[in-house]
């Protein structure tokens, strides 16, 4: 165990109006105060290149939006994904000596370790929705959880972060209600916006070698416990729509071991093209 | 039908005296706010030209926000840092968010926000020129924080006096944020200019590109200003388009050295006789031709807000069946 020690000197103790930030974390690690094993920064990778995909993604609505409000909704929900993912990137990188930079934009694309659906293209508003909606009701559950990490650092990060993703719980929800309860149109565009997204749910859920020792040592829990809470809360909004849950074959995942979908490079061409193009250089 | 035609026209005549009294009236009171230098808020009387001209003014400012989201958030994917994507992010976010309170401002006025946005995506509305220059480079990201949002709170500032109240009000938050974003456009200039040799060549680079077009954002000159000498006697406007700029150029010549860049102009000056900055002269045709469409990025701008705004008709339409759906249920459960 590497957790942070809980006292008055960690920075990461949660205290009103001392939100955790990425450059706390950043010098508990400099400084020694946090350290994870290898195994804590292989799983915090993965929940930051989860948080850092799906910004990626989210952050290209802004200026496109339905409505202005929608502009700032989902740059807000952008923003906090990419406080998260910042926030577990660096804290990954303390095992490797690697800043959250280094990995954002140094790594490969087979390096990545993010689950299928969060690369999935933004497609219509109904499609970023669809993503959306599952995203944040497995991030909620899974969040939740890791607020009990015995890793301090998971723990407060999982704290600041399922505080946010309720509330894109909560405007996902609204949305499906509305697209699949607004106009014959938007019914079948957010019916079709389900089917397309669905198939990426199992992926998430999965357990393998690392969640079942990290689940061991109560640093992390099972995806897989996470999946009940995840199928009666997103059937509940489901219900409420009158839509069902889609059926169909799962994408065959193989984010979390470094297999993506063809459009990880691309997205991975455009983030890391500019910090390339001047290696070592700071900004 | 023949009895009545006389009362009609004694209430016609009775009526259009009523509303010579109430203009009469309105205008007095319009009159004693101005000159007392205090605020004129929504249900005020107001004379129509006031009216028009802050509908103009604050819808064209609402527009620029919105358009101006667009050179910024072509780098939100290339950021070359997480912390700069997520400062950038935020900033055009912020830059939603000024739309938002400047249409609601300007909605006060008697517009809705779907009319103001049919005219901008219709070509009839302006917006600040400004926006028509291609964002080339990441340095562009510090030199549009600096120069532009720069020039925008010299002219933004004087606003949050401005007579109409929620203009004002709105003009308050506005001006807090955009500082924010100065600073920010400043550090990411600092940080290329103290970095290696590349970087400091594309800060040169993009200071070179925004200063002209920066400082044109102040408009034409007082003597071609043609609409400024009666803002400025209702209160809307505190100074006139050259005072701000030379103020504007004077806080450009100390805050570059801090940067180790430079402008790109050879004839700033301090005049001890006025006490005013001066600058060399500026491209005033091609300001004209910018703001008739000519500019390099007009076209694409405006397609770009015409697609999003197309695009999203389906998600706009199924909020509002929604929402009436939703009344109907209520009144419904209410019955």
């Amino acid at each position: 165990m590497n957790a942070v020690p809980m006292g008055n000197e960690s920075a990461t103790r949660i205290t009103p109006g001392n939100a955790l930030r990425p450059e706390d974390i950043a010098l508990e690690v400099r400084t020694g105060l946090a350290k994870p094993t290898e195994d804590v920064a292989e799983y915090a990778l993965r929940l930051g290149d989860d948080g850092l995909i799906l910004a990626q993604r989210l952050g290209h609505w802004i200026s496109r939006g339905p409505e202005l409000e929608e502009d700032v909704a989902l740059g807000n929900i952008a923003l906090d994904q990419l406080g998260h993912a910042r926030s577990f990137l660096t804290y990954a990188g303390g095992a490797w000596d690697k800043t959250e930079d280094d990995l954002a934009y140094f790594r490969r694309e087979h390096e990545f370790r993010s689950a299928a659906i969060f690369e999935q293209p933004n497609g219509d508003f109904a499609a970023t929705i669809a993503r959306q909606f599952i995203v944040s009701y497995y991030q909620f559950e899974l969040y939740r959880r890791l607020t009990e990490s015995s890793d301090a650092t998971l723990a407060a990060i999982a704290a600041k972060a399922v505080k946010e993703v309720d509330y894109h719980r909560d405007h996902s929800a609204q949305w499906v209600l509305r697209l699949a309860g607004g106009t014959e149109e938007s019914r079948t565009r957010m019916i079709q916006g389900l089917k397309q997204m669905w198939p990426y749910v199992a992926e998430l859920f999965q357990d393998d070698e690392l969640t079942t020792r990290l689940a061991e040592t109560g640093a992390a829990v099972e995806p897989s416990s996470l999946k009940a809470d995840f199928d009666r809360l997103t059937g509940e909004i489901l219900a409420e729509a009158e839509l069902e849950v889609p059926d169909g074959p799962a994408a065959p995942g193989g984010g979390r071991h470094g297999r993506h979908s063809e459009n990880l490079g691309y997205l991975l061409a455009e983030m890391q093209v500019l910090a390339r193009e001047h290696p070592g250089a700071s900004w | 039908m023949e009895a009545n035609a006389p009362h009609n026209a004694d209430r016609q005549a009775a009526d259009s005296q009523a509303k010579d009294r109430q203009d009469a009236d309105g205008q007095a009171n319009f009159d004693r706010v101005i000159a007392e230098d205090s605020r004129i808020e929504p249900k005020d009387w107001m004379p129509d030209a006031y009216r028009k001209t802050l509908l103009r003014q604050i819808s064209q400012h609402a527009h620029s926000e919105i358009i101006g989201m667009q050179p910024e958030a072509n780098w939100i994917s290339r950021a070359p840092s997480l912390k700069r994507k997520a400062i950038l992010m935020a900033k055009v976010q912020d830059e939603a968010g000024h739309g938002l309170y400047l249409y609601s401002a300007a909605e006060t006025l008697g517009q809705t926000r779907d009319k103001m946005m049919a005219d901008l995506i219709a070509g009839k509305a302006r917006y600040s020129s400004i926006f028509n220059y291609p964002a080339l480079t990441w340095a562009d990201m510090g030199a549009i924080g600096w120069l532009v949002d720069g020039a925008a709170i010299c002219n933004q500032v004087p606003l949050c006096r401005a007579s109409y109240g929620p203009y004002g009000r709105a003009m308050v938050r506005v001006c807090k944020e955009e500082s924010f974003h100065q600073r920010q456009g400043f550090e990411i200039l600092l940080e290329l200019a103290h970095g290696t040799p590349e970087q400091k060549h594309l800060a040169q680079d993009a200071v070179n590109r925004w200063y002209a077009p920066a400082l044109m954002m102040f408009g034409p000159p007082d003597d071609d200003s043609p609409n400024s000498r009666q803002s400025m006697a209702w209160n809307i406007k505190r100074f006139s388009n050259d005072e701000l700029r030379s103020r504007f150029v004077g806080m450009m010549v100390e805050q570059v050295r801090v940067l180790g860049l430079t402008l790109p102009d050879s004839e700033i000056r301090f005049n001890e006789d006025t006490k005013k900055w001066e600058h060399g002269p500026l491209d005033w045709n091609e300001f004209h031709e910018v703001l008739a469409g000519r500019g390099p990025c007009n076209a694409q701008r405006l397609e770009r807000r015409r697609e999003a705004h197309d695009d999203g008709a389906w998600v706009r339409e199924a909020a509002a069946a929604y929402a009436a759906k939703q009344s109907l249920k209520t009144k419904e459960y209410a019955a």
